[in-house]
């Protein structure tokens, strides 16, 4: 379908760009991304996605938002006090481009609906706050064959990777396991600047961008890591690791696995 | 004295020195759970204690970073 004088318009600063052009702004307009977790990762990015025109974007979390949610989820407003963080995602992604068709699944994801929830979508945005949902992300993507955003945050700090598969190690090939309840804090128990969430999420749909497009040099088998405080970013190269439970030419992992949630965080 | 590249920052470090010695010489935070990769290769849990830096390494800390929603 050629596009409408408005969407000349809309996407303009895009266009004029040789990386993307009307070309690439079609396979924009044609790409479908999953955003798991409407939170401080996921709030920057669907903004971004859905401003830069990806026609179909898929947003799951089970939360209503939160007062403390608004320091840094900057998709909700005041406003969306109590509403399903998927709905108030919906309205915000919506009102900046009716473009775009936006999926809202409202549920945490589980073992049980993973491979369901991103069968339909070309890239996967981990935006999620927890270990066993980050590492169900990775086995479910890694089974299905699914590229996505590895993205972490706390304090003042941030990192993100990108699988894509056949081309690079997996979250796991990287952390392996869970580290243990409470091991390793949560942002709930340290604290994030909100600005962290803008920064690294906005990477993740940098990455999202890359990929649909077909430009660049993707994170794959590289971890980008942020010190806000050092004010300095830091590439930090990735092997695979030949033996990955998941990811391997032998995998010891084909089930997907409910790992248990910190206790804090499954509390509101 | 060795010169090692820690986390992209190069230092001098006495030699012979073992990786547990340089985690706690950094400190690294939850050492229990860090990944480390020497030259771009993973180091295995098990083999921490017995790995010795030598002139010229390359050491990267990974570390578990939850954070997004809540």
């Amino acid at each position: 379908m050629p596009f409408t004088n408005e969407q000349l318009e809309r996407y303009s600063r895009h266009i004029i760009l040789k990386e993307v052009g009307i070309k690439g702004q079609k396979k924009l307009l044609n790409a479908k991304v999953l955003i798991i977790g409407a939170g401080g990762l996921g709030a920057p990015a669907a903004l971004y996605l859905a401003a830069a025109g990806v026609g179909t974007i898929g947003i799951a979390d089970a939360d209503e938002v939160d007062l403390s949610n608004l320091q840094r989820q900057v998709i909700h407003t005041t406003a969306d006090l109590g509403k399903a963080k998927v709905k108030s995602a919906a309205e915000t992604m919506t009102a900046i481009n009716p473009d775009v068709k936006v999926n809202t699944y409202r549920t945490f994801v589980t073992s049980q609906n993973i491979m369901n929830l991103i069968a339909g979508y070309d890239f996967i945005l981990d935006g999620t706050d927890n270990f066993p949902a980050k590492f169900l992300i990775n086995d479910a993507c890694v089974m299905a064959k699914k590229p996505f955003s590895h993205a972490g945050i706390i304090r003042f700090r941030g990192q993100l990777m990108t699988y894509v598969p056949g081309q690079g190690p997996c979250y796991r090939c990287v952390f392996k396991n869970p580290p243990p309840k409470d091991a390793v804090p949560t942002c709930k128990q340290a604290g994030v600047i909100g600005a962290m969430g803008g920064v690294i999420g906005s990477l993740q749909a940098m990455e999202a961008i890359k990929y649909i497009i077909g430009q660049g040099k993707l994170l794959t088998g590289r971890l980008l890591t942020y010190d806000a405080l050092k004010m300095e970013f830091h590439t930090i190269k990735l092997p695979r690791d030949e033996h990955c439970a998941v990811c391997s030419a032998h995998p010891t992992i084909t089930k997907l696995i409910d790992y248990e949630q910190a206790e804090c965080d499954m509390k509101k | 004295m060795m010169i090692l590249t820690v986390a992209g920052k190069k230092k001098n470090y006495p030699e012979r020195l073992t990786l547990p010695a340089l985690i706690e010489q950094e400190a690294v935070e939850n050492p229990d759970y860090v990944t480390v990769t020497i030259n771009d290769a993973f180091v295995e849990r098990g083999d921490f204690a017995q790995t010795i830096l030598k002139d010229g390494d390359t050491v990267e800390f990974l570390y578990f970073m939850g954070g997004g929603t809540v």
